[in-house]
């Protein structure tokens, strides 16, 4: 025993040097015991008047901190045999959590990390006893809180939040005294160059809002379907004949040829092709909405484009019984012998149609682009 | 008093009872999520093989189809026409013949015997032809190219399928089954015949090269390996993930009724 602020000497009043014993030591009557012998629990804040800079006044005083009361918290818990029950798991919780945790370490050095399968058998074994290192601590400091901490309301008064008028006059000529110090008062010159300075600074972020430019132009407007140009059965990328293309229920995805490795060309072109038996297309001469242009099929095939006017996803699900086309994201239902018109879901437009006629070597080519845009709708766009 | 009675109103009765029924609710679903069948044969044609499967015909399918398979309208279709690879798809993987009317025939135990299977096939191809069982040559995998399957199966199949054959949700509750369990003599014909609402691809459309291509992808792809060891449909992490989350976020609403539970405090 070299120091003597350490603690109560052997006979003090102390049997246990536990957590309350200040406040046993108030309660008893006792606390006229100067506060640097005090017990402090490793890892709490110094007293209040410890750390502060003013003087305190003594207590009771006006400003000065309310006379100690009596004592707000249980020294022990109601239960002494539940608590040491109690006690017994919280310790037995955080021993599996230490266990966890080396073996955390023993995990990182024993599984080897040089392939796919040791990596997944690493992961594991780290993962697991991390998690019961942390949820062994988690249900250890609950049970401690729980079943042997006490549960007491307390109340803390609230004090008025404005400085007083000494330490706000102290305050401003501080603050008066450091500008004048730091000569940003009387040196003009150094105060405009840094304002100056930091004009640039912050217009910068504004100029990069350029970089979400340039403005799409008519480019959302067509597609790069061209006349004459060949519908590839995508995947394969061959050319299609209507011959070969003849069975009634048949359903394919077709790109424009020369473009079928362009994604971005494909995120508007992409087009699918769907046979019909003879009479159960709605045909019409012109466009009109719910009927197929009856020029730009061919032998009872119709091309529509894949992306769907709601927000362009490939629709694309068909159902040959009911010639539904369906997109997936939002239910969008197009009745593809009427022109794809819309009979469910969020899309207000027809999915266009594509128009088709056969080349000189017999395969489908389309007639033209699109006569409107496809995807979905666009500020420029307007409405309709 | 009997002691589940007694115990009702246990701390740990709350847990026990969301636990119950959540392990319930696991179960039953694997419960009825099982079966499997498979048939293949060569086919052979003869008058004899014929009329056996007429006869077959009359007993398991003329009550819907008609006497004559003229179909019924709104319960069932012709099948003048529809050939022989159509027949082998519907009984072989068991939707035919079916218990009931209902949207979309489910996959299920088979219910005749191959040779039967192939008279009955015989019987509606002599009705009017329609494309006939494909051969093992034909579904044969040796050489197929799965990397082309997956750019035709991406691009004419997996808008229902879903992108490795786990299957979807159609209009008015039908769907598109998963191919988990198709055999590739199975998924040729259903190509080739356009089985309930999906799309035909004829042979002059996708050649029976591409469709070969197709089944190796859907067969390879089943082998692959699934990372978080459960394959949730093989939809990707996404659906693993939440999974995951909503585990985790009950574990976290049952903490936090412990942690503020009344029960068994130390100073009440």
């Amino acid at each position: 025993m070299t120091d003597s602020t350490a603690g109560p000497q052997p006979g003090d009043n102390e049997p246990t040097g536990d957590l309350f014993s200040d406040l046993s030591a108030h309660a008893s009557g006792a606390g006229d015991e100067p506060a640097e012998t005090r017990h402090r629990v490793i890892g709490t804040p110094p007293p209040a008047e410890a750390r502060s800079l003013l003087k305190t006044p003594p207590p009771g005083a006006p400003g000065g901190p309310p006379v100690p009361r009596q004592r707000e918290l249980p020294a022990d818990p109601d239960d002494p045999v539940s608590a040491k029950r109690a006690e017994r798991v919280v310790v037995a919780c955080f021993l599996i959590a230490t266990l966890a945790g080396l073996g955390f370490i023993a995990a990182y050095l024993i599984f080897q990390v040089h392939s796919v399968t040791n990596v997944l058998h690493s992961n594991l074994a780290l993962g697991s006893t991390m998690g019961l290192a942390f949820l062994a601590l988690a249900v250890g400091a609950v049970i401690w809180v729980r079943r042997l901490m006490p549960t007491v309301e307390l109340t803390e008064l609230r004090k008025p939040l404005r400085s007083s008028p000494e330490d706000r006059a102290a305050f401003a000529e501080t603050f008066e005294e450091g500008a004048e110090a730091s000569q940003f008062t009387k040196r003009p010159m150094v105060r405009r160059a840094l304002i100056a300075a930091t004009v640039p600074v912050a217009l910068a972020p504004i100029v990069l809002l350029r970089d979400l430019g340039p403005l799409p132009g008519t480019k959302l407007d067509h597609t790069v379907w061209r006349k004459g140009m060949r519908l590839l059965n995508y995947g394969a990328n061959t050319p299609i004949r209507p011959a070969d293309f003849s069975s009634p229920g048949g359903m394919i995805t077709v790109v424009p040829d020369g473009f079928q490795d362009d994604f971005n060309a494909l995120a508007k072109a992409a087009v699918i092709i769907i046979k019909f038996a003879p009479n159960v297309i709605e045909f019409s001469a012109r466009p009109e909405p719910g009927k197929v242009v009856q020029n730009w099929t061919v032998d009872n095939i119709v091309a529509y484009s894949k992306i769907c006017t709601h927000v362009g996803c490939p629709a694309a699900l068909y159902e040959h019984t009911t010639h539904h086309i369906l997109c997936p994201c939002h239910q969008s239902t197009f009745d593809a012998a009427r022109g794809a018109q819309v009979i469910f879901g969020p899309a207000t437009r027809a999915l266009p149609q594509l128009p088709m006629t056969v080349d000189a070597q017999g395969y489908l080519v389309a007639r033209h682009d699109f006569i409107e845009p496809v995807g979905p709708s666009f500020w420029e766009r307007g409405p309709s | 008093m009997r002691p589940i009675t007694a115990r009702r109103r246990h701390p740990a009765a709350g847990y026990a009872v969301v636990l119950l029924g959540l392990m319930l609710a696991g179960l039953s679903y694997a419960a009825i999520t099982d079966g499997s069948a498979s048939a293949t044969a060569h086919s052979v044609t003869g008058q004899a093989q014929i009329s056996e499967g007429r006869t077959i015909f009359l007993q398991e399918c003329s009550s819907c189809h008609g006497l004559y398979a003229q179909g019924t309208p709104g319960v069932a279709p012709s099948l003048i026409g529809v050939g022989a690879a159509a027949v082998d798809f519907q009984v072989s993987t068991g939707r035919m013949p079916a218990k009931e009317p209902v949207a979309e025939q489910p996959r299920k135990p088979v219910a005749l015997k191959p040779q039967q299977i192939h008279a009955l096939a015989a019987y509606i191809a002599s009705l009017g032809g329609g494309p006939p069982i494909p051969s093992s040559a034909d579904v044969s995998q040796v050489g197929a190219n799965a990397g082309v399957g997956q750019q035709l199966f991406v691009a004419d199949c997996a808008q229902c399928h879903n992108f490795v054959g786990a299957g979807g949700a159609l209009t008015y509750g039908k769907y598109a089954p998963p191919l988990t369990k198709s055999t590739p003599r199975q998924i040729f014909e259903a190509m080739l015949t356009g089985p309930e609402a999906m799309p035909v691809f004829n042979n002059t459309t996708i050649t029976p090269q591409q469709k070969r291509d197709i089944i190796a992808y859907v067969t390879q792809t089943r082998a692959e390996p699934n990372p978080g060891g459960f394959s949730l449909g093989r939809v990707g992490p996404v659906t693993e993930g939440l999974v995951t989350f909503l585990g985790l976020l009950l574990f976290m609403v049952l903490a936090a009724l412990w942690i503020t539970a009344k029960h068994g405090k130390a100073h009440d």
